[in-house]
């Protein structure tokens, strides 16, 4: 099991989280503040960018503090949803791939959300 | 039959009821079953019964037509009314209330229990199930909802019809919160003078038709509560006169309302007839009702519904949004943000059933997946939906939800409370097939479409056998029964090459399994010839026993075929040369060192005795290839024999020779064949016999001569200047060799020869004793070993 696995899907404009996950501790406060931060490098390289918007993974070591030593990948939508997600760098058997293949299934799940005429955007997203 | 007028209400109600036998959605007949459970629920003794049947000319026909229907709901009237039966009474007696049917007899809670416990019909299925009930209601909906949009009344009478035929069915909840709801509005359209003891009908026609006008503009999307409005009202024989009443306030424009209510009656009257296997199985009222729903926002039924429009719709339901949502994930099967027909039933059903308390099930059920089918799907199957994932509280949805209904809202708490006070029943969860599961279902990996490789059969000797079986037979006509093997395997063309096989193993998997397809690349060669050897065996008559297996075919069963041939080809010749094979061998090798003349020398030396050996030469001769020699020889043995050193020589050869010389030609002969025969006797013996003093004796003599060569040949000196003398002599003998100058070189090749076969058999001399010195020395070893072996027992 993952030690950390914590994903973030963060919608436009004001990014500000719209569902947050972590498995299987609960530390989201810290995830929050992480979440936040790599915001903003997400944002960076939307800007830099320009062309191809769909950046399915970023990888984030450059948050790879030695004390907490995790990832984080960013995956950002053509409509500039984000989605972050914070995984434990422990946890050496998530290859690149994986980490795609995860943000894909994120993704589809945020379109089939999307598709609910009863959810409004901007809403929390609730999971069972 | 005879003209029947029936009052708006009685209309209503009878097509109402008409619906809800109307099983098979004929719309033309009613179901028998249905019709004698009305029958039965009327109350009335079964006499009437008959009687009303056979009035309104069933019994004639066979069937309840509608005609037929409407006039036997009449005449239960009539006879409810305690009137006679008669057919003039049917459109003589005015005012006739409505036929009661009675249902359950349970106030609310009670009847609530009642339903449950006491459904008769479905006993098993309502005790603490609740999501079947729903989808009664729901069937019934659809199809009331079906009929009311033209019929408000029929729909309500429906309604009030289904709810007092499926009392016991109804939703313990809904009946409770239908009847409040029903009361309410009954009470404000309480003009049905209906007052039956189980009349549900009327009431819960009123109750719906009241509540459907109120909450109608609400209700478009509504249908469910009302639905369950009035199915609580059925459940607790709500007025029917309230329920009368309000048709005709309701009929004005409950046109969805209607429908919704009547739609839950009929959906509890299905629920009631149909057995309970799923609860969230959606009955044909239902379902009906729910395509009349659909109609309203897309007319067309294979057309979508639009997210936004659905969520208007769904919103009517004042369900929350979260469930709504939920509802919506459960029911969108596509996930492309409309609703198709299914879709769309599927999510009102579930709206349904939410409303009816039941909580909404984790994955959608079964029965509640989209059917890429017709419309008129009736129940779909069932399976059972245990639910509960989502246990919002049925209280969420009511009381701020229907701001407009007043009467919803009254009832929305009863609702509640049914709810609530089925909550504790609910649940069985909804089917575990879930969308997903569906999805996969679609999809089932196909195992037998894969290419089956069964292990291949270890055959390889077999195989390879085959395989060179198979070379064999196309390379040769081998007793190998190459052609049952072409016909084994099918799908090997034919081949008899490792080709073929190759190409059978791909055929292999094509094959569905032949003994040979499983081979992989490997064994395919292997596997072909096995097939082939065992098709072979199996089907080829001429199938001598397997075909010999050659010799051990090769490992590596490269599709070369050149390779295989090579193989076949080697085999086949081994196997010819199996008994060919003796010949190599057969050789003996009989070195024919160079027949020098020294031995011949030897032989003229002896030839003389040799002569007479004529008999036994030619018996040796033919073993010996050296016969040119002989005739050399005889001339050399003519000449003399001095050859005795060659004796030494066991060559054969040089016996030969040796005799060759010492014997005129025939005598030579005879002499070579004894000087091979004493040669070949003493060819061992690395001593000379020393006989041959005789040379032209039988077989000894030749020995003798022989041994005496050998003698002769040790005194090689002598024997040189002998030999030179001898060979001289024989050249000279040798007409051939000239004399002079020729004697002097021939005695040298001569003795040169001698030397030569000298030295040939010292060396074999040598080696033979160097093979004695080793076994000796193995010996002694081994004895060494066993006296080492002894000695700790002696020292013991």
């Amino acid at each position: 099991e993952w030690p950390v696995l914590v994903s973030v899907v963060c919608s436009p404009p004001q990014n500000y989280p719209l569902y947050i996950r972590s498995v299987p501790t609960e530390n989201e406060l810290k995830f929050h503040y992480t979440v936040h931060t790599s915001l903003d490098v997400v944002d960076e390289k939307i800007s830099a960018m320009g062309k191809a918007l769909v950046d399915q993974r970023e990888l984030y070591l450059g948050l790879l503090y030695p004390t907490e030593d995790y990832k984080v990948y960013g995956y950002v939508t053509n409509s500039k949803v984000k989605f972050v997600m914070v995984v434990d760098s422990s946890n050496t058997a998530l290859r690149d791939n994986e980490i795609r293949s995860m943000f894909r299934k994120l993704h589809n799940s945020y379109t089939d959300i999307m598709c609910n005429p009863f959810y409004n955007p901007g809403d929390r997203i609730h999971s069972r | 039959m005879e003209g029947l007028t029936l009052s708006e209400a009685e209309q209503r109600y009878y097509c109402d009821l008409f619906s809800y036998c109307d099983t098979e959605s004929t719309k033309k007949v009613a179901s028998n079953g249905r019709v004698l459970e009305l029958f039965r629920a009327a109350q009335l003794p079964n006499d009437v019964v008959m009687q009303i049947m056979e009035l309104c000319g069933a019994t004639r026909l066979g069937y309840f037509g509608r005609s037929q229907f409407y006039i036997a709901l009449k005449l239960v009237a009539v006879a409810q009314s305690g009137l006679p039966l008669r057919v003039e009474s049917l459109n003589t007696v005015k005012d006739l209330p409505l036929p009661r049917f009675v249902v359950s007899k349970n106030e609310q809670e009670s009847r609530h229990t009642a339903l449950y416990s006491s459904d008769a019909d479905n006993p098993a299925s309502y005790s603490g199930v609740i999501p079947p009930p729903p989808g009664r209601i729901q069937v019934k909906k659809g199809s009331v909802s079906h009929d009311t949009v033209q019929q408000r009344t029929s729909t309500d009478q429906q309604e009030s019809t289904s709810p007092v035929v499926s009392p016991q069915q109804s939703p313990p909840t809904s009946p409770h919160t239908w009847r409040k709801h029903n009361r309410h509005p009954s009470g404000g359209n309480n003009e049905r003078p209906l007052a039956g003891p189980g009349p549900f009908w009327a009431p819960f026609s009123e109750a719906q038709p009241g509540s459907s006008t109120s909450s109608d503009p609400i209700w478009s999307g509504h249908s469910p509560p009302p639905h369950q409005e009035n199915w609580v009202s059925f459940a607790d024989t709500p007025p029917t006169s309230a329920l009368l009443a309000m048709h005709p306030a309701s009929v004005q424009d409950q046109t969805t309302v209607r429908t919704v209510a009547s739609a839950t009656t009929t959906n509890e009257i299905r629920r009631q007839s149909s057995s309970y296997d799923d609860p969230w199985k959606i009955t044909d009222e239902q379902r009906q009702y729910y395509v009349n729903q659909f109609k309203t926002i897309q007319p067309d039924l294979n057309g979508f519904i639009p997210g936004s429009a659905a969520k208007e719709f769904f919103t009517k339901s004042k369900l929350p949004i979260l469930e709504l949502s939920h509802i919506w994930e459960l029911s969108d099967f596509d996930k492309d943000g409309a609703l198709t027909l299914d879709e769309f039933c599927a999510a009102f059903h579930l709206v349904v059933a939410r409303k009816n308390g039941y909580d909404l099930p984790e994955k959608l059920p079964e029965s509640l997946m989209p059917k890429l089918i017709d419309l008129e799907d009736s129940t779909e199957v069932g399976e059972q939906t245990g639910e509960v994932g989502y246990s919002s509280s049925p209280a969420e949805a009511p009381p701020s939800k229907s701001p407009s209904m007043p009467s919803l809202n009254q009832t929305w708490p009863e609702l509640n409370q049914s709810s609530e006070q089925w909550e504790t029943f609910s649940e069985r969860s909804s089917s575990s097939q879930t969308l997903t599961q569906f999805d996969s279902n679609i999809a089932p990996a196909d195992p037998d479409t894969a290419i089956v490789h069964p292990v291949p059969i270890r055959m390889t000797p077999s195989k390879i056998h085959m395989q060179e079986m198979e070379l064999k037979r196309t390379g040769s006509d081998h007793a190998n029964p190459t052609s049952p093997l072409l016909v084994k395997p099918p799908d090997l063309p034919e081949e008899n090459k490792i080709s073929s096989s190759v190409k059978f193993t791909a055929g292999n998997t094509v094959n569905g399994y032949s003994s040979s397809d499983s081979y992989t690349s490997d064994p395919e060669q292997i596997g072909s010839t096995v097939t082939r050897q065992r098709s072979h065996s199996g089907t080829s008559p001429d199938n001598t026993a397997p075909p010999p297996p050659p010799p051990r075919p090769h490992p590596s069963h490269s599709r070369s075929s050149s390779l295989d041939m090579n193989r076949s080809f080697s085999v086949t010749p081994g196997q010819q040369q199996a008994g060919v094979v003796a010949y190599p061998p057969a050789v003996p090798p009989r070195p024919q060192p160079s027949q020098g003349a020294g031995p011949h020398v030897h032989r003229p030396v002896d030839a003389e005795g040799l002569i007479g050996h004529t008999s036994t030469s030619p018996q040796q001769i033919p073993e010996q290839p050296n016969f040119a020699d002989f005739s050399q020889f005889e001339a050399f043995a003519v000449s003399g024999v001095n050859k005795e050193e060659e004796d030494e020589i066991e060559t054969h050869s040089e016996v030969l020779q040796v005799e060759k010389p010492s014997d005129s030609a025939s005598s030579l002969r005879a002499a070579k064949a004894d000087g091979r025969v004493e040669d070949k006797a003493p060819a061992n013996v690395p001593t000379s016999a020393g006989k041959g003093t005789t040379p032209l004796a039988p077989p000894p003599k030749p020995i003798r001569r022989r041994l005496k060569s050998e003698d002769e040949l040790r005194p090689e000196a002598e024997e040189h200047t002998q030999k030179t003398g001898v060979i001289a002599a024989v050249l000279a003998s040798q007409p051939s060799i000239p004399r002079s100058v020729g004697k002097d070189k021939k005695a040298i090749q001569a003795s040169i020869r001698r030397n030569k076969e000298t030295n040939t058999v010292l060396a074999r001399l040598n080696s033979e004793l160097q093979q004695q010195l080793k076994d000796v020395l193995e010996e002694r070893i081994s004895l060494e070993v066993q006296l080492e072996q002894l000695r700790p027992f002696s020292h013991l």
